[in-house]
């Protein structure tokens, strides 16, 4: 986990705004958790605690939610999300060899944040855009048909 | 806008729509697809506004702009068409936007550099659809795609829209029940189940309350068709869902998106309200007493979520783990009620059913596998994309006729097909008519659709060992076989890679494979076999190469391959010294350089910088 990554500064107000947006119901247990990770890029353990509180539902099984789904992490991420496409398209064109060269700049393994706390580099099964792999995308951006002599070029506009 | 309450009021309005569009205006139409999008369709669309306005012209009143869902030919993004004239530009830049619409929209020139050019022949094609990619496909599950704004109901409505559920509701629900059955309509989302008799048996189960699901968790890598549907025609599949629902008896609909498909889900939540305003969906659909709404539901971003038992467990807001196969959805799925699960491209084909009748569907396709299907052709081929062909075209014709052969003049090896669930087909059966039965009696399967050329330069072990590697981190963990057996052909199957393979290896690999395909509770780990059977099937030898010489045949498995220098070929241009990041080549400025194989990692930096093809991996 990066240094930098803070940690303690939750927001109870919006953890509490966002499960009041939704019935009382365990439809509602995914999205919820979904829009904790969209607001705090990550899951925090007190949106855990309140929602079981909110719900009624077991603790145990909110943080089974939470490590089962891969769109939710329980670790704090970086400041930008990098994710390198690993689908059967992008692999034979090499995506291995980027998210290795990503991996060596950036001193960071797979799924896990770089100590600036900069960026998470995740790796990802296809993220549908086939026909320009190998794709990496970086939080919402897409770039296709990525070499590995520039993948960090990619990277560099986010420092 | 005022909900519409009666048939005639629809077809009144469709008029109305009709009559207010300008016929044959010159019209450009920018492909917003997530690929054109990528290569930078936006700025260009913002090019094109700033342009019309720049010109004094005014959009719907001399010249028609619309942004659309995507054309399937992204690897040559961003896309422009202009209309009447049915021309494609590739590769579009802002730059060239004033020159398009001085010389192509107001005037009807053509720019020859941006048209369509034939690798193999060099010829250039400027209109749509006499691209080799468009030219042998049919699209009806594709049909409105990149015609239509997905963000218009009008424009969807102008295209025969909602025609079809006010057939429907004029029909008893047991006959459009029929009239599916008819149609001959198997399910696109892999299995192939047909989608009447899932319906029958659903209508058949006593109860109050029954559910329709769209799956739209497309968790196939390489496949990418639905989240095409869903972003750029997402009112078909709404429309569908209706009728689905009105024949079945449910009320409520769920469409579960994958959490990787933002635009998906925007461009359903704004066609889902528009279709509530406009009275198709809600109470009393069109004035009858038929009611109905659907709600969309991001997936969590889980491969076996995909499953249709596990699907329902997330929808219920729980951890989606499949359950066993002998209690059957139709019966007892979402909340125990019976349910209907189809697949996004299953859905969207239900209204042009309706619409133009059963027969008309049948007339498509192969005896046992009807219509049309959506292929995703992708990897070493050189025109990349979506592709809708009716079922029973041959690999050979997709990857050559449509696909325009494999990638720098390689040669073709074999094509996956069906994802992890799936295998690989070797040029030798390329031949092969595609459809349902053929694809699963070659050991592999149709899946979702994804197409994937391989050349000679795909490890076929690796490919095994991939999959493999793919389903051992999305099995859920509930089974033992999958569970425990996976992990232990990953091993296998890296050992083989890594030059530890045994004589037996192989053997074994077929026995564990025996017990997942027995034994698992779910598709994820039954058919799991099938990427190592196919390819231990016809690739055999490259299994024994690795095992027995030490050797990678296509060069990628790292522990098995050296890099080094061609020096007749190296100009000593120095690049490859400068960005290797082990600073193990080492050469004089305009000499041979020469890499240092005991500091290698064999990372392929140096393969990718050179510029004279001098690298070597033997
Ligand atoms: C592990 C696994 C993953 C699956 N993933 C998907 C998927 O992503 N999309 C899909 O439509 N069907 C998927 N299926 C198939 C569904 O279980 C189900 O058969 C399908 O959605 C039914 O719709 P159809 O009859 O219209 O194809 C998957 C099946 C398994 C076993
Ligand atoms: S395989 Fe990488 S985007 Fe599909």
């Amino acid at each position: 986990m990066g240094a930098n990554v803070q940690k303690n500064k939750i927001d109870v107000k919006k953890i509490d705004r966002i499960i009041k947006g939704y019935d009382k119901s365990e439809e509602s247990l995914l999205a919820i958790l979904q829009d904790f990770q969209r607001a705090f890029q990550y899951v925090p353990e007190e949106g855990m605690k309140r929602l079981s509180r909110a719900m009624g539902v077991p603790e145990s099984k909110i943080y089974a939610m939470g490590t089962f789904y891969k769109a939710l992490s329980l670790k704090p991420r970086g400041k930008h999300t990098c994710k390198v496409c690993m689908g059967t398209a992008c692999h034979l064109k090499g995506a291995g060899q980027i998210l290795e060269t990503i991996e060596r700049e950036l001193k960071v393994k797979r799924n896990s944040t770089t100590e600036d706390g900069l960026f998470t580099v995740e790796s990802v099964n296809c993220v549908g855009a086939c026909a320009m792999a190998p794709v990496v995308v970086v939080d919402e951006s897409y770039a296709g048909h990525v070499r590995q002599s520039k993948v960090m070029d990619i990277l560099d506009k986010y420092k | 806008m005022k909900a519409i309450t009666s048939f005639e009021q629809l077809e009144g309005y469709r008029e109305r729509v009709k009559a207010a569009q300008k016929k044959d205006l010159p019209s450009v139409l920018i492909c917003f697809g997530t690929g054109c999008q990528a290569n930078g369709a936006v700025a260009v669309a913002e090019a094109f506004r700033e342009e019309i306005e720049r010109k004094g012209l005014k959009v719907d009143v001399n010249v028609g702009f619309k942004t659309t869902g995507c054309h399937g030919y992204c690897e040559n993004g961003p896309l422009v068409v202009l209309r009447p004239k049915d021309v494609l530009y590739l590769k579009v830049k802002p730059k060239d936007v004033p020159e398009i619409v001085e010389k192509s929209l107001v005037g009807s020139e053509i720019i020859e550099k941006l048209v369509y050019k034939d690798v193999n022949t060099g010829e250039s094609v400027a209109q749509y659809h006499e691209i080799p990619f468009y030219k042998y496909q049919k699209r009806i599950a594709l049909r409105n795609i990149g015609n239509v704004d997905p963000r218009s109901i009008d424009d969807y409505l102008l295209c025969d829209g909602y025609k079809g559920l006010a057939r429907a509701l004029t029909m008893r629900p047991e006959d459009i029940v029929s009239e599916v059955e008819k149609s001959g309509l198997r399910g696109r989302g892999g299995g192939g189940f047909p989608t009447g008799t899932k319906w029958r048996s659903c209508r058949a189960v006593d109860s109050d309350v029954r559910y329709v699901m769209c799956n739209g968790d497309e968790g196939d890598p390489g496949a990418f068709m639905d989240r095409s549907i869903m972003e750029g025609d997402p009112h078909s599949v709404i429309e569908g869902m209706i009728i689905g629902g009105y024949a079945v008896g449910a009320k409520q609909g769920y469409i579960y998106v994958r959490d990787e498909y933002p635009l998906a889900v925007k461009n359903l939540q704004a066609a889902l309200a528009d279709a509530r305003a406009m009275g198709f969906l809600g109470e009393n659909i069109l004035g009858s007493d038929f009611s109905f709404d659907i709600r969309i539901s991001r997936g969590g971003g889980a491969f076996v979520c995909g499953e249709s038992s596990a699907l329902m467990r997330s929808l219920e807001g729980k951890v989606g783990e499949p359950r066993a196969k002998y209690i059957r959805s139709v019966e007892k799925g979402l909340y125990d009620k019976p349910s209907v699960l189809n697949n996004v491209e299953t859905w969207n084909n239900i209204p042009v059913i309706i619409r133009n009748g059963a027969d008309w569907y049948a007339s498509f396709g192969t005896r046992g596998s009807k219509g049309t299907k959506v292929f995703s052709l992708v990897g070493k081929v050189n025109n990349t994309g979506l592709v809708e062909v009716p079922m029973g075209i041959s690999i050979r014709e997709l990857v050559e006729k449509i696909g325009g052969g494999v990638l720098n003049g390689k040669k073709f090896k074999a094509v996956q097909t069906g994802g992890p669930s799936g295998g690989c087909i070797p040029d030798s059966e390329a031949d092969l008519p595609v459809d349902f039965d053929s694809l699963t009696q070659a050991g592999s399967m149709m899946g979702s659709g994804g197409i994937i050329v391989m050349d000679e330069n795909t490890c076929m072990v690796d490919v095994a060992k991939y999959f493999i590697g793919f389903l051992v981190e999305e099995s859920c963990g509930k089974c033992t076989p999958c569970r425990d057996g996976l992990p232990r052909m990953h091993r296998i199957l890296s050992d083989i890679t890594e030059g530890r393979g045994r004589e037996e290896d192989i053997e074994t690999l077929t026995e564990l494979c025996d017990v997942l395909t027995c034994a698992a509770l779910c598709g994820l780990g039954s058919s799991a076999a099938n990427p190592v059977l196919s390819t231990v099937r016809y690739f055999r030898d490259e299994y024994e190469a690795h095992i027995r010489d030490g050797k990678c045949p296509a060069g990628v498995c790292k522990s098995l391959i050296t890099y080094s220098i061609d020096a007749a070929a190296c100009t000593g241009c120095t690049l490859c010294a400068k960005k290797c990041p082990q600073q193990c080549i080492t050469g004089e400025r305009k000499g041979a350089h020469v890499i240092d194989a005991s500091a290698c990692i064999k990372c392929g930096v140096c393969k990718d910088v050179c510029n004279f093809d001098a690298v070597r991996v033997e």
